[in-house]
């Protein structure tokens, strides 16, 4: 039973970029720090993960250097332009626009990372099992995704929000329940794919469960897919959030969100930019570095596209580049 | 392939039906237009209110159930019953729709194949300057939300307004009054409108892009190193033949399923540009009538946005079969 999965270990690590078998002591690297490595090596990656690190220490450490709270007035400031008081300036209503968008920052980045999660794991879950099951379980699983995908999701949350009470946690599951179904779909129709391929094949004829199977041979070849919705999905929880506040329907007042902030600037955007492009652009800084990320990741992690490499092995493409798409026709570049 | 897609048609009638009772009831439960009629001045009396409510079907005071048997039984006939203030909702829907497809085809489509097509180019070219540059500027565009896009765009046009001194760009809805009696008659009403048009069409089309980029040169990647695509490279196609043939078409394979989704539910995700670029449109419809909580109207919108879906998984459906052997035999 261990000769498939070790079969298909191999064959993915035939596959992929030489990973570094082992550090100074000689020690074979675990996977996961090996993976880790390979990680900051992207470059992509590496910036994505500083940009959001500093998007966060941010979040967190913004309250404690701002003189001002998120919900404090300064009546003599109404509509200023930033200045050493007031680094992003005030609102209308003499509020900093520094510490508003700090907490919004920090409500974007919980409610996204939490949504992402929950969809992503909720997808791969169902979108497998589906696919594998097949038949009547399949069918089942696929109609309950069809249910809520036709379901309007817009609606749903707008219609419940007022049922929150201003809660945000409350608003993470609710989000969650309408990201993930076109994920499952994506998912099962590439695990029907899979299960037809030899090593799946060779696997349940030597009797191997299902959820062995699943779990070891086909969710390693949906690991990047899955990551890379995973990143979309931060992005999209973020985008989705600040969407349905700028509306009204998500964070309410007097909480605040990124949503909130560019709603009430927007009008007047070409007259008091600041009350408009500072929380624009951390929404956008934010979205930016979760993509990144994730899109770095990607390309550690799926054994089948030429990953990042080593150093040396990316001087080596370089150097081959005349040679037109050469790097292609032969498998990956850095071999 | 026929009766899978008979089956398939079958299945998805049902889930439109589920999909749009589901809506309606949970419309009907959740909003509440007596506030609408008890706001107005003066006061009407609240047997008046009553009345006026239980003729439009939107009485709160009956069972939901019961107001769910006297709408579907509308919706069966075609009619979907009537706004808060009594107009029937069927005109007013087919009138937007046709508003709202003229904003969002042609966005649609230009995003869409122009995306597939920089996604494609992308993989082939991975690593090198076109390849980063495509993916740094898809990067930085999925990055930034609609609502901010379009923000920019009017922000940025109001700039070349001002530069040019004439208005090369206009971004409030859909044409300026009397511009079709100008001097240039007709032609000009319709420049008018093209003109009325770019913006928001840009900011569909932008929007839809950077997603269709980033995840086809994803999948185009993947298929880029496949065995099937050397294989055809040597039995003798050339690189580009090889790509095409056998590339770009498996990579599609995935895609099609985001093709549909995204299209299908592009309807409602009008919502942001229409009610940015004051387009009358469907989404902005569903939007106010929320706030108003016009239930008929929110019913209405659903289930041609439940229709829409469905129709797209259809297509879906039949696209993923042509271009996938194995799809067709599995499941027929």
């Amino acid at each position: 039973m261990t000769t498939p999965a070790a079969a298909a270990r191999t064959q993915s690590q035939g596959d992929a970029s030489p990973a570094p078998a082992a550090d100074g002591t000689g020690r074979p690297l675990s996977r996961a720090r090996a993976g880790a490595r390979r990680v900051l090596a992207s470059r992509r990656a590496a910036a994505g993960l500083a940009l959001l690190g500093l998007l966060a220490l941010l979040a967190v450490a913004g309250p404690f250097v701002s003189p001002w709270r998120w919900d404090d007035t300064d009546l003599t400031a109404f509509r200023a332009p930033p200045s050493s008081e007031h680094w992003f300036g005030t609102t209308q209503s003499g509020r900093d626009v520094f510490a508003l968008s700090v907490r919004g920052l920090r409500r974007s980045l919980a409610i996204g990372l939490c949504v992402a999660v929950l969809s992503t794991g909720l997808a791969a879950a169902v979108g497998t099992v589906a696919g594998f099951a097949g038949g009547w379980t399949g069918r089942c699983l696929m109609w309950g995704v069809d249910v809520l995908l036709v379901l309007p999701s817009f609606l749903v949350v707008a219609v419940l929000s007022p049922l929150l009470g201003g809660r945000w946690p409350l608003l993470v599951p609710l989000l969650a329940a309408f990201l993930w179904m076109v994920t499952a779909r994506v998912v099962r129709a590439m695990t029907v794919s899979l299960r037809e391929r030899e090593y799946v094949l060779a696997a349940r004829f030597l009797g191997v469960g299902a959820p062995r199977v699943i779990v070891r041979h086909i969710l390693p070849h949906l690991a990047s897919l899955l990551v890379v919705d995973a990143s979309l999905n931060v992005s999209v929880a973020i985008v989705t959030e600040s969407g349905l506040s700028y509306f009204g329907f998500g964070v309410r007042p007097p909480d605040v969100s990124l949503g909130t902030i560019i709603a009430d600037g927007r009008g007047t955007a070409t007259t008091h930019p600041w009350l408009f492009g500072f929380a624009a652009a951390l929404l956008v800084l934010v979205v930016l570095a979760v993509n990144l990320l994730g899109d770095g990741l990607r390309d550690v992690l799926d054994p089948t596209s030429s990953g990042p490499a080593p150093r040396t092995g990316g001087r080596v493409r370089r150097r081959a580049r005349p040679g037109n798409a050469r790097a292609h026709e032969y498998g990956t570049g850095p071999a | 392939m026929a009766a899978f897609l008979l089956r398939r048609l079958a299945g998805h009638a049902v889930l439109a039906v589920l999909a749009a009772s589901l809506a309606y009831l949970l419309a009907a439960a959740a909003l509440d237009p007596r506030a609408d009629f008890e706001d107005r001045a003066p006061r009407p009396p609240a047997s008046a209110i009553d009345a006026e409510l239980s003729r439009l079907n939107l009485n709160d005071r009956t069972p939901v159930l019961r107001r769910y048997r006297t709408w579907a039984g509308g919706v069966a006939r075609g009619d979907f019953g009537r706004t808060w203030q009594g107009e029937p909702v069927n005109a007013e829907m087919w009138r937007r729709t046709w508003v709202s497809l003229r904003l969002l085809l042609p966005g649609a489509v230009l995003g869409c194949v122009l995306g597939v097509l920089l996604g494609a180019y992308a993989a082939v070219r991975h690593g090198r300057a076109a390849d980063r540059a495509i993916t740094f500027a898809s990067y930085l565009l999925l990055a930034v939300p609609v609502f901010v896009l379009a923000a920019l765009l009017q922000i940025a046009a109001s700039e070349v307004n001002d530069l040019a001194g004439v208005r090369v760009f206009e971004w409030v809805g859909e044409s300026s009054p009397g511009a079709g009696e100008g001097a240039f008659g007709a032609l000009g009403g319709f420049g008018d409108r093209l003109r009325h048009l770019l913006l928001p069409t840009v900011t569909v089309a932008l929007a839809q892009l950077a997603l269709y980029v980033r995840y086809q040169r994803g999948t185009m990647l993947d298929v880029l190193n496949a065995d099937f695509v050397r294989t055809a490279r040597a039995k003798g196609l050339r690189w580009r033949s090889a790509l095409l043939r056998h590339g770009l078409r498996t990579a599609m394979i995935p895609m099609t399923t985001y093709f549909a989704y995204t299209s299908g539910l592009l309807l409602l995700g009008a919502m942001f540009t229409e009610k940015i670029f004051g387009w009358h449109g469907l989404g902005e419809w569903l939007i106010d009538s929320i706030t108003r909580g016009d239930v008929n109207v929110v019913a209405a919108v659903n289930c041609l946005a439940a229709g829409c879906v469905l129709l797209a998984g259809l297509v879906s459906d039949v696209v993923n079969g042509f271009l996938d052997p194995r799809v067709r035999v599995g499941a027929a």
